[in-house]
């Protein structure tokens, strides 16, 4: 435990871009005195419970209401005018769902909003919910998403004629890859995940008669994009509606999404008069929502003798679930595996086609590593298979495969551009820190408790604040154009920085103050950071793509440095010389003469206008100003992993022994933020690998429906990683900064995977399904020794 | 995730507990809740009437009687954990008591509670079983024991008739000649166990209690545990341990799954590695 006296904690020389700032907002969320969504407390409050659908896939005859309970239960017949969530995308063949806010004629998941029950309590608003019985006729499921494609499958929705949300396809020269000496061909698949913020969706709704405006408040990564699609469902001026997104307990992409729940809860408040709540409950958390992730592969690689890739062939499919889910549509992950699969190689020959498939469980969210994770466990699998044929070190085709700094900036075969970076040697520190041929000499020996050692490596690459050129390609609901900012001194002399993107977790409170301080020198402390109330901050589309370092903080710099230009104007007018002979340094303009501090401009400003002349320049002390990177395709970060092993083949046990990360994301503007984003990811990643998994029956339930069953890794499953920080700095962007908060999540799959089945390819075993679970591994053991016996 | 509404008794002696589980409609006791809570707020169960008993202070006491310890139902896992009740398994009980789950459980969950509740999966219905544990049962017409072996009769299933309370446990003492081993496979820590060995083996005497759990039922009970260590059981009892009597053992026990029988004979394996130590 660290103490207030420790060094780290004193107050650092610079608190500006690069320093290791103690976090402002843990002060009061980790005191408890941060206020989430099931925090709140209205006058008159009352209380939702949801009937959700049993099935997976059914036709609704009859909704049987209890006479007693008529003028507290809801159903779709009671929302005249309000219409379904729509998401579509501008990509050539993509089909379009109606996600209805209640189910109309039909439920397509378990899960499904049938029905809203209103009531003092949730216990009540459940008790209520349990009286109304349905009338359902089931249709068979669509469980499987390779079924799903099958001729004469059930149909999703009928009209389509398929369950293709969308094809996607590529292809570069393949037909010169097919004469390698080295074809690898696998099937590699990764499960249906759930993502698991410590907090689950809540929505707080309420109607404010004076302003005749509806309030929402929703723990919310994106509340001005919530507040479009509430605007448009809900056909309401987007004047009469506020956004509030309160601290949030964690999102990952979860909480990007519009809700039906928040749809519904919004009428509900404007029928009744009183305020409506809802706060997801753990269950309803991992049945009707949050899932992710679910890819297969079939992927062929070819290569030459020396492990050089020649060109990779592969054919995707990803669950998509029942809908389109607003704003970031069915098709984000299947469309991107086709652009993102070849990572940061060189290959000269790629193919790849990609569905998104549509099936009778729920919408597939976008995961911290959206794709990426999927991607990089098939393309980091797919080598080490290669290295195999090749009989090099895993480490070694790597190498000869990845872009050398003299190639930046890299334009890869699907045309990614690669800002900067130098791959080769985050992979050669890698190696050398877990040591490689310390590993292999250990290997040699053998354990003593006959355990199987292992080692791994991974490296990917992360896209990053993606902006307009990318997405109005894509023609989703939502596109980003310059990020916004608003600062404002106080006239206490403080600083004010408002934000259209939202802080939960990533330390923006901190790290954008940081960034004011380095353009204005305003003690961090005295800055204050105004994010989550659509009311208060400019638009912006939110926090997602690890978007907000890159987008948000150049934007605090751009309406930083405007400030400071007004602040120049007065204070030069206060020391009595011309505009050009003063400049800002450390929180004072300064002139030939004197100083005038920042807190004094301030001061004169606002509450002693008698003292500046009739000439001052009237545009005060408050801009709002946007930003862009000078190219706005993206920053790329990545970060080489490494891990060692040690496999149980009796119980199927993996034990992680060590694990090493050398990661680049551009210049750090706090370090050990960087590092707590890290080792969250790394957690998650070690979920997705080990863990986490939701299996569907064949009548599409989802069968692990609490936390017993649904394995999260906690504090003993994941190790203290051993960090290095590169620093190369982006091109393209203010301060050399690029976006860093979903790399932990997305290597540790395909490291560990390849940890194992190092450990284990003496005994003919390949793992290749995530997670990789201890029966699993004792299945494919056995498997192995069945196939090697000979026949009797 | 709320329960359903349900009336609530909270007992002050067993006598009285007795009388409200005898009640009209379906009754639930609760002693410590870290099962019965979260299918409560389920609605997995929905009783009509829960009765509270870890009120009940006859019932949170533990004293050694005679060669026996006598533990009552609702002391807690973090009671035996911490050494907060005497011990004649010479740390066995204290080390099985501490892997539990998670320390919070340990905390409320009662080691009756957990033994009534019958989850194949708990650590104590196998390892009271191969410690030769005895359970005290009580209703409103009398009391009565039966041997642990024979109380659990399936998944959440126990030998408790309708009105009776498992009111102590009696555990004996382990003898100075007898070796101990349990060992579980867990998901990860803390999670449920889905293969547990548990063996008490005496070479001495040329006894052995075995234990397979977890199975998703009763937990296998070893008749012939000589079988397993090539007919006899000696001072070399680990090496003689015969993996395929094991295996044939499980089959016939209904575990059709190879993959499964093979974790349950490398877990079993392990307990009696332990054992040997």
């Amino acid at each position: 435990m660290r103490s207030e006296r420790d060094p780290s904690f004193a107050k650092p020389a610079s608190q500006g871009v690069g320093a290791r700032v103690p976090r402002k907002e843990d002060d009061r969320l980790m005191r408890d005195r941060g206020q989430y969504v099931g925090d709140i407390r209205l006058s008159g409050l009352q209380d939702v419970a949801f009937v959700r659908s049993p099935l997976a896939h059914a036709q609704i005859r009859a909704i049987h209401i209890p006479e007693r309970y008529r003028d507290v239960v809801f159903t779709a017949a009671d929302l005249v005018g309000i219409k379904p969530i729509r998401a579509v995308t501008g990509l050539a063949g993509f089909k379009a769902s109606d996600q209805p806010i209640l189910a109309t004629d039909k439920v397509r998941q378990v899960g499904e909003l049938i029905a809203m029950c209103v009531a003092s309590t949730r216990a009540e608003a459940e008790d209520i919910a349990a009286a109304v019985t349905l009338d359902l006729v089931e249709l068979p499921a669509v469980y499987d998403m390779r079924q799903a494609l099958a001729p004469g499958a059930p149909l999703v929705h009928e009209h389509w004629g398929d369950n293709v949300f969308l094809e996607s396809f590529f292809e570069i020269d393949i037909a010169s890859a097919l004469d390698a000496p080295i074809k690898v061909t696998r099937e590699i698949s990764t499960a249906r995940q759930c993502m698991s913020p410590l907090e689950g969706r809540g929505v707080v709704a309420t109607f404010d008669s004076r302003l005749d405006q509806l309030t929402l408040y929703s723990g919310s990564q994106m509340p001005h994009i919530v507040k479009n699609g509430l605007s448009d469902c809900l056909g309401m001026d987007q004047g009469r509606i506020r956004i509030v997104s309160p601290d949030v307990g964690g999102g990952f992409g979860h909480k990007g999404i519009l809700l039906p729940e928040e749809v519904c809860l919004s009428w509900l408040t404007m029928r009744c008069g009183f305020p409506v709540r809802w706060i997801e409950d753990r269950r309803e958390h991992l049945v009707a929502s949050s899932n992710c992730r679910e890819h297969h592969y079939s992927i062929t690689v070819y290569a030459d003798r020396d492990g050089t890739l020649r060109g990779i062939d592969c054919e995707a499919i990803v669950d998509s679930g029942a809908y389109s889910s607003y704003p970031f549509s069915a098709c984000l992950e299947a469309a991107q595996v086709v652009s993102i699969l070849p990572g940061p190689y060189k290959m000269p020959a790629y193919r790849c086609r990609t569905f998104s498939v549509a099936t009778n469980k729920c919408p597939i969210l976008p995961y911290r590593g959206v794709a990426r994770t999927g991607v990089c466990f098939a393309l980091e699998l797919m080598l080490d298979l290669v290295a195999a044929e090749a009989g090099l070190e895993p480490g070694e085709v790597r190498l000869r495969n990845l872009p050398g700094p003299e190639q930046m900036p890299f334009d890869n075969i699907t045309r990614k551009h690669f800002d900067s970076g130098d791959y080769p040697e985050a992979m050669r520190r890698a190696l050398k820190q877990i040591d490689i041929d310390g590993i292999r000499a250990r290997q040699r020996r053998g354990e003593a408790d006959g355990r199987r050692i292992g080692v791994g490596l991974s490296i990917y690459c992360e896209q990053a604040a993606h902006g307009t050129s990318v997405y109005a390609g894509w023609g989703i609901p939502m596109v980003p154009g310059h990020e916004q900012a608003t600062a404002r001194l106080t006239p206490d002399g403080g600083l004010e920085l408002r934000v259209g993107v939202h802080s939960h977790g990533q330390g923006l409170e901190t790290t954008l103050s940081q960034v004011a301080f380095e353009m204005l020198g305003v003690d961090v402390g005295r800055i204050r950071v105004v994010h989550g109330d659509t009311a208060m901050t400019p638009y912006s589309t939110g926090t997602w793509g690890s978007r907000c370092m890159v987008m948000a903080g150049g934007a605090v710099a751009t309406a930083c440095h405007e400030l400071g230009e007004r602040a120049k104007k007065i204070g030069a007018k206060l020391l009595q010389v011309d505009e050009a002979a003063v400049a800002l340094v450390d929180g004072e303009i300064r002139g030939p003469n004197g100083s005038v501090s920042l807190r004094e401009i301030a001061h004169t400003w606002y509450r002693r206008p008698q003292d500046l002349p009739g000439d001052v320049d009237p545009g005060g002390l408050e801009a709002t100003s946007g930003y862009k990177p000078q190219r706005d395709t993206g920053t790329f970060s990545y970060a080489a992993h490494a891990v060692t092993v040690a496999v149980d083949p009796d119980l199927g046990d993996v034990e992680i022994l060590d694990y090493v990360i050398v990661e680049d994301g551009g210049v750090l503007v706090n370090p050990m933020i960087v590092d707590g984003q890290i080792y969250g990811g790394l957690a998650q990643g070690i979920g997705t690998a080990l863990y986490e998994e939701m299996p569907f029956d064949r009548a599409g339930q989802p069968l692990n429906t609490t936390l017993a069953d649904y394995l999260l890794p906690g504090p003993t499953e994941v190790p203290m990683p051993w960090l290095d920080h590169m620093e190369t700095p982006s091109p393209y962007t203010k301060f050399g900064v690029k976006g860093i908060g979903e790399g932990g999540a997305i290597a540790p799959p395909a490291a560990i995977g390849n940890a194992v089945n190092d450990a284990l390819r003496g005994l003919g075993v390949e793992m290749m399904q995530s997670p990789i679970t201890p029966r699993r591994i004792v299945e494919a053991i056995l498997a192995a020794r069945d196939a090697q016996r000979p026949a009797a | 995730m709320k329960p359903a509404p349900f009336a609530y008794e909270r007992p002050r002696d067993v006598a009285s507990a007795l009388a409200a589980m005898a009640g009209e409609g379906t009754i639930k006791i609760i002693a410590g809740g870290q099962s019965l809570g979260p299918m409560l707020n389920l609605r997995l169960v929905a009783p009509d009437t829960i009765v509270d008993i870890t009120g009940l202070d006859e019932l949170k006491h533990a004293e050694v009687s005679g060669d026996e310890l006598v533990i009552g139902a609702c002391v807690t896992h973090a009671d035996i954990e911490d050494g907060r009740i005497p011990d004649v398994t010479r740390g066995a009980m204290q080390r099985v008591a501490a892997d539990i789950a998670y320390r919070a459980v340990r905390n409320r969950g009662t080691l009756g509670g957990s033994l009534s509740h019958a989850d194949p999966s708990a650590d104590w219905v196998s390892a009271l079983a191969a410690l030769g544990a005895t359970m005290s049962l009580r209703s409103a017409t009398g009391a009565r024991r039966i041997a642990m072996k024979d109380f659990v009769l399936g998944a959440l299933e126990s030998a408790l008739a309708p009105g009776e309370l498992l009111e102590a446990v009696r555990v004996p003492a382990m003898p100075p000649s007898a070796r101990w081993g349990y060992v579980k496979a867990c998901r990860k820590t803390g999670e449920f166990a889905h293969a547990i060995g548990a063996v008490l083996i005496d070479p001495d005497a040329g006894t052995a209690r075995v234990v397979i759990g977890a199975v998703e039922a009763a937990p296998i009970i070893v008749d012939d545990t000589a079988a397993l260590f090539g007919g006899r059981i000696s001072h070399d009892f680990a090496s003689r341990f015969d993996a395929r009597v094991a295996d044939a053992l499980l089959l016939r026990a209904g575990l059709g799954d190879a993959a499964d029988r093979h974790i349950h004979v490398a877990v079993l394996r392990k307990a009696i590695a332990e054992a040997a130590k």
